[in-house]
């Protein structure tokens, strides 16, 4: 089957684009599969958070899948185009990647020095 | 651009790696009156194999039958094939119970039965011994608790999105490290007094495997370049029946040991033809209920498939279509709405499963204080060797997260009130390397990363031979030099996903090196580590390998002499 990713990029100073991935999956995969093929076999430079791949654990992959939050590990590729974005109310960092650590977990929120 | 780098962090000890050993290793510093810097590559508590771990932990508590951590120690040293650091061993089993009831007053949950809290049995074990959060939440429940008593403690600076990519290291002492702060691209340089490794194991470097992503190996690579040594690097543990099909997303692959336990669920070939008896001749130790244990489990569905008795998928079927609907549902509770979420009614089908990459027992090789060769330099958890030896007691994992990870933590807050806070500008050869970072259209990275993985899957992996062995060393040679060793960048900025692959790859290549290495050197068949050009334990191997680097190249040797032929 084949699907399209029409994904959003860009970094936060920078002028966003849309560019369109087209790849071939099989019944069952995730979004997130689908993005792990398109840097192995087209961009290695596209960037996305994930950790635990596939268990549902980490939390890290959440993003706007079709206009929905959602895990891109939980959902599912479907044939057509499906749109990808990054967290609308999260820093946009790069591409897919949005600042999600809590405030105190963060480089820049701690003290500087002791 | 080269990387920014930004004003040095201090800290009196460091801990590298947020899953369950890291944070214990954090509080206990704390506790001992440390200031700490926890720093994770990915988010606090949320990256890791702990978050993942569904299963038992394992401590002689004597809640549910009379015991002793002499017993569970026992069972330790025989699953380590003779193999164990003994030391390491029974510290993990004496402190075992403490760390249990530690997490009990934390409010972990452990599941209760009749006013104690319950234990299972599990294979290889002597008794009822193992504890559990319910349903398959044990991971998740410990991440929880240690997070939040983090949050409740004062001195604990946690720094999520922080990639440690070197140690520093003057003199033979520890004196800091340097990261890379993956979002924002800048380069932080960290002066600590005591620096605690605790990064997991390396189950990346398999196509497929039970934890997350970023076990790639970080800290055996780490204390390699630091100057430490590893040990029993060549044992990799595979899990027999880690989920293959159909595809099943938003859980754990190696979901289905509790319920095969629980409820009996049938290994089927290609003929729907029960085999594991086949193999059961095999294995002196099995229980019984269990046929067969990992390491034999493992080879008997590798075989099948060999034969051509494999499910379609390229794994064996398990079923639980013999197990009454209502029993099923009793057993795995809300998990079956998750499965059937997925398309599975294990009342109506198979799913087929197959061995995947687990557990590492090998590691940073420490004393009982989890100090390695470099003084200065701790690790913990899955990140260090010994313990267990050539293959790992199910449900140890947890249990040593706690034990080895408060361990370090207390070691290293006691070293650091011994030094003052050493200067930050040792680290510049580090800080070099990372501005070194130049940009080129090839190798693909992640390209790269998936053939390393395919390579150590097919050629390093439960079955080895010699002629496999020397195959993965020749390419992984080869991959080196296409990687090549100034780093990659795809632009400047924060989450340079290109960087970020090749300081793993720099990282995998190593260690993958260090566990081809010695296996090829094992000409034997001992717990994981299976040759099928030696077949069968050899006493003169029974010795421990230390891997350690000089001017770029890996040493292999004995731990002790090797007994005469």
């Amino acid at each position: 089957m084949k699907a399209s990713l029409a994904i959003h990029r860009g970094q936060p100073d920078a002028t966003s684009r849309v560019e369109t991935f087209a790849i071939e999956f099989e019944h069952g995969q995730s979004v997130l599969d689908g993005l792990r093929m398109i840097r192995r076999d087209q961009d290695p430079s596209l960037a996305f958070r994930f950790s635990c791949i596939n268990a549902n654990a980490c939390k890290e992959c959440m993003m706007s899948i079709d206009g929905e939050v959602d895990y891109a590990c939980t959902a599912r590729l479907k044939e057509g185009t499906t749109t990808l974005a990054p967290l609308p109310k999260k820093a946009l960092i790069r591409d897919l990647v949005t600042e999600i650590a809590p405030p105190d977990e963060r480089l820049e929120r701690s003290p500087r020095k002791r | 651009m080269p990387p920014e780098e930004m004003t040095p962090l201090e800290t009196d000890v460091l801990v590298i790696g947020a899953g369950g050993a890291g944070m214990y290793a954090a509080l206990e510093a704390a506790r001992a009156g440390s200031s700490v810097i926890l720093a994770d590559r990915s988010l606090i508590g949320r990256g890791g194999a702990t978050v993942m771990a569904q299963m038992t932990v394992a401590a002689a508590l004597g809640e549910q039958t009379p015991d002793n951590w002499e017993h569970h120690l026992a069972d330790t040293l025989a699953a380590g094939r003779g193999l164990c650091d003994e030391k390491l061993a029974a510290i993990l089993c004496e402190d075992g119970p403490r760390r249990i009831r530690e997490m009990d007053g934390w409010k972990v949950g452990w599941a209760r039965e009749d006013g104690h809290i319950k234990q299972v049995q599990a294979p290889g074990h002597d008794r009822p011994r193992c504890v559990y959060v319910d349903f398959l939440s044990t991971g998740p429940a410990v991440s929880k608790t240690l997070r939040t008593r983090l949050n409740d403690t004062n001195n604990i600076r946690r720094i999520g999105d922080l990639l440690i990519t070197d140690i520093t290291v003057r003199d033979g002492e520890a004196h800091g490290a340097t990261a890379l702060h993956v979002s924002s691209g800048r380069i932080v340089p960290i002066a600590a007094k005591a620096v605690v490794i605790a990064t997991g194991g390396l189950t990346r470097l398999y196509r497929r495997n039970s934890a997350s992503a970023n076990m790639g190996g970080d800290g055996y690579a780490l204390a390699l370049r630091a100057g430490a040594e590893l040990i029993d690097m060549e044992f990799v543990q595979f899990f027999p029946i880690g989920h293959l099909a159909p595809r099943l997303v938003g859980m754990d692959p190696i979901m289905w040991d509790p319920f095969r336990y629980k409820l009996g669920g049938k290994l089927l070939n290609a003929e729907m033809r029960e085999f594991e008896a086949d193999y059961a001749t095999r294995d002196a130790r099995s229980d019984g209920r269990y046929v067969l244990t990992r390491d034999l489990a493992t080879y008997a569905i590798s075989k099948e498939v060999e034969a051509g008795r494999g499910s379609p998928a390229g794994g064996a079927y398990l079923s639980f279509q013999h197990v009454p609907p209502e029993e099923i549902r009793r057993a795995f509770g809300p998990v079956v709405d998750r499965l059937a979420a997925n398309g599975i009614d294990l009342a109506r089908q198979p799913i087929e499963v197959a061995p995947i990459a687990h557990y590492h027992m090998g590691g940073i090789r420490v004393n009982e204080t989890l100090e390695s060769r470099i003084a200065g330099l701790f690790a913990c958890g899955e990140a260090i060797g010994g313990a267990n030896g050539a293959n790992r007691l199910s449900g140890n994992a947890i249990t040593e997260t706690f034990v080895f990870g408060a361990r370090a933590g207390h070691h290293a807050a006691l070293r650091a009130m011994r030094r003052p806070m050493p200067s930050p500008d040792v680290a510049g050869p580090a800080i070099d390397f990372l501005r070194s970072a130049e940009r080129r259209d090839v190798p693909n990275t992640a390209a790269s990363i998936a053939s390393l993985q395919a390579l150590m899957s097919d050629n390093v992996g439960p079955f080895r031979t010699g002629d496999k062995l020397r195959i993965a060393i020749d390419r992984l040679a080869e991959l080196q030099r296409d990687v090549g060793d100034r780093p990659l960048s795809s632009s400047s900025g924060g989450f340079d996903p290109v960087l970020i692959d090749w300081l793993d790859l720099r990282n995998m290549l190593l260690v993958a090196q260090a566990v081809a290495l010695p296996a090829l050197a094992r000409t034997e068949s001992r717990g994981a580590h299976q040759r099928e050009d030696h077949p069968g334990l050899d006493d003169v191997w029974e010795v421990s390998q230390i891997v350690d680097m000089t001017d770029d190249r890996l040493n292999i040797r004995a731990a002790k002499e090797m007994a005469a032929a």
